[in-house]
């Protein structure tokens, strides 16, 4: 890997037919330092030319049938697979999320909101977990604030599943209170456990509901998206990635 | 010309009764004859029965419409000649923005009326290769309160208005950022659903709706032709009465995956240069975008039916010419350019098909399998419906109210009666339900006085509000509809926005109905007076008529919707208070002294809670508005204001606990105002006299707050202060005080729509 001699990581958007917050995840991480995104269309079979990938948010194929339940046979997909299982960051926001359970690259389901209603809000997250290489940059900040707009986050696995996430540390955000606290009614989706985001057994792929690309821009009142985005940049700089 | 014999065995033949039940009178079925020369066959009447419904034709409208201002130097496409009308914002870029109406699939069908009105607006506005990128809704039901049969099903038409918008606008991935929803009796059987799209795009890709260039392809793409909102224009185009479910399959089902798919292709279509005409499939489908692109392109289109792609097998001319199937365009492409079109669909996986071209005879001649069915000049169709002057009654105007006519209640419990008032209180449980924040550019939530929306591309800032108090439009059309204007530009001023184009749209009853027409004439006029008045120019719209139901028509309700500049983001004001040392002034009259009804005719004051829609609405004096917005602009360019909130529905009281309330949890605080003692408290707090803005002003900025104000002519009066520390809203008028907890006032203002809408 030659991100020490390139300033730049680069990461791939992926776009399937029906992704909506492409544009947005380009934007925001084009607006970062040390990070360089561009899109890729879903029929594309190669991810050879980057760092990272990020599965954006959106409607892949209208979600009619179960939200990424189709994406997940879109061409990139196997390449995307490759790519984790080769242990680079994989980052999958909202619909990416869904389609990365569907792929089997996380375990457990996003199912309808139990309110049966789609939620767009701001909501306050624990970082359960900072020791990942998406959550390296929170350093003190315990709870954060970001955006939510889905009508199927509530996220459910089984006893089982739950259980060792939990014990591996791999719930990485959940849905609290301003007070940190994760009570029912801080959980805009009904999710098991408040989980609002999760990482695989390897540690490279996350999945999460909310969106980090809108809390990026100062004039949109919230930046705490910067800091997964600059966890980022901080792995690709660190020891551990430049000489694997 | 020879007809198929066998399709005219199947078809019905023409009669008197046919003509009538396509809603065209016999007249206008003898103009056909002479456009023809001879007389229509059964699809040809279908064909012109839809594009001169009032729908498509406007005909009853039109005389009444070229009343509008709708030129000046920024317009780049005029109202009416194309899609949607495109504004000039600078540098090179350009705005295209419209608002339509989906009133009566609504009332039938609420989800899917309201989401395929979505997907409509939103193909006006990239067909003429703008970007879409915020919409905004209007919407109007009868009263949700109570447990009568009617308040359920009114619960049950605005839950799946709500849902449809969120279904559609989510899913295509459009942020909805404002609008505006209203409860009133009038609408009872006859919800409105208007709903607003803003696209952006640089001068030179303005596309055109035209067929130019004989031998040119036409090409059809999106998703495959049904049975589905079969005439749908012409149904639009009549009264709502009982048997309006059967209308049920004029009602269209939509896709907003498909229609993501479409304008995506559409517009890296017409960057790519090989477009020489595009036209949505609307209303009329078919029928219309072929007439209208042959009579702009003063052309002739020729198309073969057998090669549209179909839904459903043994279609007939008529179905197919007259669906309304949704998310389908068709496409007039430059020859020689088919291959590079093609591949851009099969990226997008989209069904399309060549079906035929452009010919320069100025017919739109439609063939099925080769044999002629339909054959007309296509100007005449799309030109020249006739254009009707209705009459208009004589409307008799209201009565003034004197003070004494205006019962007093207890400023405490009338404050929390109106906040608790469904029109009044927040829609954030609306709101909650439409992704708002999508395209990183929502600079202002939902619940302020306009929406503001930063354009990533271009790095514009735009704000966008809809207004129009149809209370005040019952009593008086042309007042009411002054005073929506000029209260939309008034949303603009208070988040630091120039107006630069206004869009409306004009939902009125059937204007065979001479009372009904004298409203829509004077609301006409009176949008006009204000846009002219101020230079602002009306760049398309919409006309919904027939709006009635059983039990009559609806309060005339002329939505505005205007659209704004705001020249740098750091002149952006937010409705809410915001630091807890600021001190609260209130810019314009606390009482208007020259309004014949004191500010309470229309008013919420009395329809809230005495049921009462009476006196003449409040007095505007364009003069003074225009004052005032140059004093918000003066003042928000140097950053003088923390907050401006304009004084609505409920007037300064509930203008005041608005502003409060919307106060972020972090810096939440006492407010406390005190007024001068030169009238009942009621009338003072609760009256809806114009052109008065609420702003919050930091300590050092006050003395030249007051001297800029009285320069410029705006009254301005200091009512008080926001206490740190402190959690009440507090009025005291001589030596009488009111004080409010927040917690009451919230549960009134917040909890009454959920509480309403979750049980």
């Amino acid at each position: 890997m030659q991100v020490g001699y390139r300033s730049i990581a680069r990461l791939a958007v992926v776009q399937f037919p029906g992704s909506n917050c492409d544009m947005d995840c380009v934007w925001a991480i084009n607006s970062l330092l040390g990070l360089k995104a561009k899109l890729v269309w879903h029929k594309e079979t190669k991810l050879s030319d980057f760092d990272g990938v990020v599965l954006p948010g959106g409607f892949s194929y209208g979600d009619y049938l179960r939200p990424g339940a189709i994406a997940r046979f879109s061409p990139i997909m196997d390449a995307v697979r490759d790519f984790a299982e080769e242990g680079k960051p994989v980052l999958g926001i909202c619909n990416g999320f869904q389609i990365l359970c569907e792929a089997g690259l996380l375990p457990g389901a996003l199912v309808r909101n139990r309110s049966l209603r789609f939620v767009c809000d701001r909501v306050w997250l624990k970082v359960e977990n900072k020791k990942t290489i998406f959550t390296s940059r929170f350093g003190e900040v315990d709870v954060i604030r970001l955006p939510i707009a889905h009508g199927d986050g509530c996220y459910y696995a089984d006893e089982a599943t739950l259980g060792q996430l939990e014990k591996e540390g791999r719930v990485v955000f959940r849905y609290v209170n301003r007070d940190g606290v994760a009570d029912v009614a801080s959980n805009p989706n009904g999710s098991c456990n408040n989980i609002a985001g999760i990482l695989n057994e390897k540690g490279n792929v996350l999945g999460l509901m909310p969106h980090p690309e809108r809390a990026v821009f100062e004039n949109l009142g919230l930046t705490y998206g910067r800091l997964i985005f600059n966890s980022i940049v901080d792995y690709f700089l660190s020891d551990e990635y430049r000489w694997s | 010309m020879e007809l198929g014999l066998e399709r005219e065995q199947k078809e019905p033949k023409v009669t008197p009764e046919v003509v009538t039940r396509h809603g065209l009178t016999l007249e206008e079925y003898e103009l056909i004859c002479k456009i023809l020369g001879r007389e229509p066959n059964f699809t040809e009447l279908g064909v012109f029965s839809v594009m001169w419904s009032e729908h498509c034709s406007y005909k009853n409208s039109k005389a009444e419409l070229r009343k509008f201002p709708t030129g000046g130097k920024h317009v780049l496409v005029r109202a009416g000649d194309e899609n949607a009308g495109v504004v000039d914002v600078g540098n090179g870029w350009a705005v295209a923005f419209k608002v339509e109406s989906h009133n009566h699939p609504s009332a039938v069908e609420p989800f899917q009326g309201a989401a395929t009105g979505v997907g409509g607006i939103i193909r006006d506005i990239f067909t003429m290769g703008a970007r879409p990128v915020f919409l905004l809704n209007s919407l109007r039901f009868g009263p949700i309160e109570g447990d009568s049969e009617v308040a359920r099903n009114n619960r049950r038409l605005f839950a799946g208005v709500v849902a449809g918008i969120s279904h559609y606008g989510n899913c295509i991935g459009l942020p909805t950022i404002g609008g505006e929803v209203y409860f009133d009796e009038s609408y009872n059987g006859n919800p409105l659903v208007n709903v607003f799209c803003l696209g952006i795009l640089r001068h030179e890709q303005i596309a055109k709706g035209a067929a130019k260039g004989e031998g040119n392809p036409v090409f059809y793409v999106g998703s495959e032709t049904g049975r589905d909102g079969l005439a749908g224009a012409a149904f639009a185009s009549r009264e709502l009465t009982e048997e309006s479910k059967q209308d049920r399959p004029a009602v269209q089902v939509g896709d907003p995956f498909r229609e993501k798919l479409l304008m995506e292709a559409c517009l890296e279509l017409l960057a790519s240069g090989c477009v020489a005409g595009i036209q949505d499939m609307g209303a009329a489908g078919l029928t219309c975008s072929t007439c209208e692109t042959a009579s702009r392109g003063n052309s002739g289109v020729e198309i073969e039916l057998a090669l549209v792609p179909q839904r459903e097998v043994g279609m007939t001319p008529y179905e197919i010419l007259l669906s309304e199937s949704q998310e389908r365009m068709l496409v007039i492409v430059h020859k020689g350019q088919e291959e590079k079109v093609k591949q851009i669909f099969e990226k997008w996986d989209l069904p399309y098909a060549q079906i035929g071209k452009v010919t320069s005879d100025g017919f739109m001649r439609v063939l099925q399998n080769g044999r002629t069915v339909v054959e007309i000049p296509a100007r005449a169709l799309a030109e020249d419906a006739p254009v009707y002057y209705r009459e208009a009654a004589k409307l008799r105007p209201p009565e003034p109210l004197g003070i004494e006519e205006i019962p007093e209640v207890e400023p405490h419990d009338a404050l929390l009666a109106l906040l608790s008032d469904p029109s009044i209180a927040s829609k954030q449980w609306v709101w909650r339900q439409y992704d708002h924040e999508i395209r990183i550019g929502s600079l202002l939530l939902p619940g302020s006085d306009a929406a503001v929306f930063l354009d990533r591309e271009s790095n514009i800032v735009l704000a966008a509000s809809s207004d129009c108090n149809s209370t005040y439009c019952r009593l008086d059309p042309r007042a009411g509809a002054r005073i929506a204007v000029a209260e939309s530009f008034r949303n603009l001023a208070c988040t630091g926005a120039v107006p630069i184009g206004v869009t409306d749209n004009l939902n009125f009853g059937n204007p065979y109905k001479p009372e009904n027409f004298a409203q829509l004439r004077e609301a006409i006029e009176g949008i006009a007076e204000v846009c002219e008045f101020f230079g602002v120019p009306v760049t398309g719209g919409n006309v919904s008529l027939y709006n009635e139901s059983p039990s009559g028509p609806i309060d005339p309700t002329p939505t505005i919707c205007s659209v704004g500049r705001i020249e740098s983001e750091f002149h952006i004001m937010p409705a809410y208070f915001s630091d807890p040392g600021d001190a609260i002034y209130l810019l314009g009259n606390i009482l208007d002294r020259k309004c014949p009804s004191h500010g309470f005719g229309g008013s919420h004051y009395l329809k809230r809670l005495f049921g009462q829609k009476r006196g003449t609405p409040p007095r505007l004096d364009l003069e003074a508005e225009r004052r005032l917005y140059l004093l918000l602009e003066e003042l928000a360019s140097i950053r003088c204001l923390n907050s401006a909130h304009d004084c609505s529905e409920g007037g300064l009281a509930v203008a005041l606990a608005e502003a409060w309330l919307l106060m972020p949890e972090e810096v939440r605080c006492g407010v406390h105002i005190s007024l001068p003692d030169i009238a009942p408290p009621h009338i003072l707090l609760f009256n809806e006299g114009q052109t008065r803005v609420i702003v919050s002003v930091p300590k050092d900025k006050e003395k030249y707050v007051l001297f800029k104000a009285e320069e410029i002519g705006v009254p301005a009066l200091k009512l008080g202060h926001l206490l740190p520390e402190d959690d009440h809203l507090s009025i005291s008028i001589g030596s009488r005080i009111w004080k409010w907890k927040r917690q009451e006032l919230q549960s009134a203002y917040f909890d009454t729509i959920p509480n309403l809408m979750e049980r």
